[in-house]
């Protein structure tokens, strides 16, 4: 058997993977927070629970609907980007004119909500989900077993961070956005909509956490507290990358989400808090964050 | 007026000492001492929230792990109550002293989010560690033992005196430190933290002692409030423990000396009255959270000051 370091290759190689994957979610999710953010300046709490709404989404299609998988793909997005909508709508617009903490305090409490009605719609330990046939079965690269789906994971993710990074920094409705968040008086009085560019922006994403959301079903258990457990850490991995860049945001995930990987095969025993230790020396040396702006 | 108070909250005093007094004959002592507990946890979280502007999410790390402590050092090192007690305060405040100087580098949200995660570390360790805080289990059956080896406090009348005792002493040390020198420039901080520095304070220390403040109210609180129910459990130092205190300061009224024992008692009745409903609970709380941030920011106590033109 090969051996890196003092360790069995496919060992090294499966928890790189692992690592890769969480780090997907871990991207794809804070993506989400510093788009709203910027746009906003909500941070949105309720994002780990509209992640887990779009697993539930994915699972309810198929089993009331027998809508799979690759359908799922776009209609959960969807419903959760409309969902989204409705809230910022309804509830969230009203926290624009107060104080920061106020719409963190509001998501928190909608978090709270819609983790409370899925417990008690389906229990705390939750539904599992098949995922699709084609992308069953595992790949012998020779040094490692590559199960298929897990790649398309890494594979989505790394399309979706390109999608978003590329929209924003390289197209005319990013443009939009990046002044609107720089300055949103001058840009509305250029006669663009920006109450509805921020209605949108919200939408898009929480659709985005939804997303996530319908990648992370078939992968984990759909259980009302899968988001809460993940975006706890990702509230970790925006400390560390700052909200100030979207690549920032990109790299960070994935680049947090790769040393947890190691540090499984490493240390097992502190893979789980290593994020944080990553936390408090990066508050140390750089406050600010690796690519965040002083905050 | 007298220690600082206004006379509206001198009246509030004494009414407030009065039927504390009274309570644990018309009441369930034990839903009255777990009242009490919360509004101490709760009048630390306010120092932060309401006097200093900063919003912990973790504030279960300091509460749970007080009650570990407590629980540990009377049931295993067979200490007698009041060392548990003081060694929950001073664990909290340890742990406040280190998690303190890292949060305190960031602000608002980024502060948030600090307190957040630097409590799933503390929940995670919680999780991991059965031989001291049992695990999943918990610390069950924790007897509250003799008060300086002399007094018993197994009857829960006899226990509700020292809850008492704690939380009136703990009451009026916030009311000093809000009323102090020290206080009037950690409320300075909050309204224009800039202003602040450029009159040459030193901010971070400012925040930082509210920190260790806060946490180790929360140590004390936690502490008693183990052996009170006779158990230290993960729900304790769980996020939905930081979220309920948050949610107390709120619902009573942030920034108010009264807000943090109303929202306390408003909460654990809640919880008492609804117990039926199980998982509704985190429902409801989540519409009060809402319901507060959009229509009633003042809170309970906030509203009532506004209305009597009072400072409560």
């Amino acid at each position: 058997m090969m051996m890196i370091l003092g360790k069995p290759a496919p060992l090294l190689f499966g928890q790189l993977l692992l690592g890769i994957i969480n780090g997907s979610f871990y991207a794809m999710l804070s993506l989400g927070l510093a788009i709203i953010f910027g746009l906003l300046n909500v941070i949105n709490f309720a994002h780990g629970a509209l992640f887990m709404v779009g697993a539930f989404v994915t699972w309810g299609l198929l089993h009331y609907l027998g809508i799979g998988f690759w359908p799922a793909l776009i209609i959960a997005p969807l419903m959760v980007g409309a969902f989204g909508l409705l809230i910022e709508r309804t509830l969230i617009r009203f926290t624009y004119k107060l104080d920061i903490l106020y719409g963190l305090l509001l998501t928190f409490g909608l978090a709270l909500v819609l983790e409370g009605i899925f417990t008690n719609g389906f229990g705390s330990s939750g539904v599992s989900y098949g995922g699709p046939n084609i992308l069953s079965g595992t790949l012998n690269l020779g040094f490692m077993y590559l199960p298929v789906y897990r790649a398309f994971v890494v594979f989505a993710a790394i399309v979706i961070c390109f999608g978003v990074w590329f929209t924003i920094e390289k197209t005319s409705l990013g443009a939009l956005l990046r002044a609107a968040t720089e300055n949103p008086a001058l840009v509305q009085s250029f006669g663009v909509n920006v109450p509805r560019l921020i209605s949108l922006t919200f939408a898009g994403g929480v659709a985005l956490a939804g997303l996530a959301g319908v990648l992370a079903a078939p992968l984990y258990s759909v259980n009302p507290g899968m988001g809460t457990s993940l975006i706890n850490t990702v509230f970790a991995v925006v400390v560390i990358g700052g909200m100030g860049s979207i690549g920032g945001a990109i790299l960070t995930g994935f680049g947090l989400g790769i040393i947890q990987g190691f540090t499984e095969v490493f240390y097992p025993a502190a893979s789980s808090v290593v994020v944080f230790a990553v936390m408090a020396v990066v508050l140390l040396a750089r406050p600010a964050g690796l690519f965040g702006r002083v905050a | 007026m007298m220690f600082g108070f206004t006379r509206a909250q001198a009246v509030g005093f004494f009414v407030m000492l009065g039927l504390l007094i009274v309570a644990p004959f018309v009441a369930y002592p034990i839903f009255v001492m777990q009242v009490m507990c919360f509004a101490l946890f709760a009048m630390g979280a306010n120092l932060l929230m309401g006097y200093t502007g900063l919003l912990s999410l973790g504030q279960a790390a300091y509460f749970g792990m007080g009650g570990y402590i407590a629980g540990y050092s009377v049931q295993t090192l067979h200490l007698t109550p009041e060392v548990g007690i003081l060694l929950g305060g001073l664990v909290g405040g340890a742990i406040g002293v280190v998690f303190g100087w890292l949060s305190i580098r960031r602000q608002t949200i980024y502060f948030a989010m600090v307190t957040l995660a630097l409590a799933q570390l503390v929940e995670f360790f919680a999780v991991q560690d059965t031989s001291f805080t049992g695990g999943e289990n918990g610390i069950q059956n924790i007897h509250r033992g003799r008060l300086f080896g002399a007094l018993p406090l197994g009857h829960d009348l006899q226990m509700y005196w020292l809850v008492l005792a704690v939380f009136m002493i703990g009451f009026i040390f916030v009311h000093r430190v809000i009323h102090s020198p020290f206080g009037q420039v950690v409320k300075a901080i909050r309204e224009n933290e800039n202003r602040a520095i450029s009159l040459g304070y030193k901010v971070e220390h400012y925040k930082w002692i509210i920190f260790i403040l806060a946490a180790v109210l929360a140590g004390v609180a936690g502490a008693m409030k183990a052996l009170v129910m006779g158990i230290a459990t993960l729900s304790d130092v769980s996020n939905s423990t930081s979220g309920i205190v948050v949610l107390m300061v709120l619902v009573g009224g942030i920034g108010t000396v009264y807000g943090p024992l109303i929202g306390a008692a408003i909460i654990i009745a809640m919880q008492y009255y609804l117990a039926g409903f199980s998982d509704w609970v985190t429902v409801i709380q989540g519409v009060i959270f809402i319901a507060c941030v959009l229509m009633f920011r003042r809170g309970v106590i906030g509203e009532l000051g506004a209305k009597l033109k009072l400072s409560l």
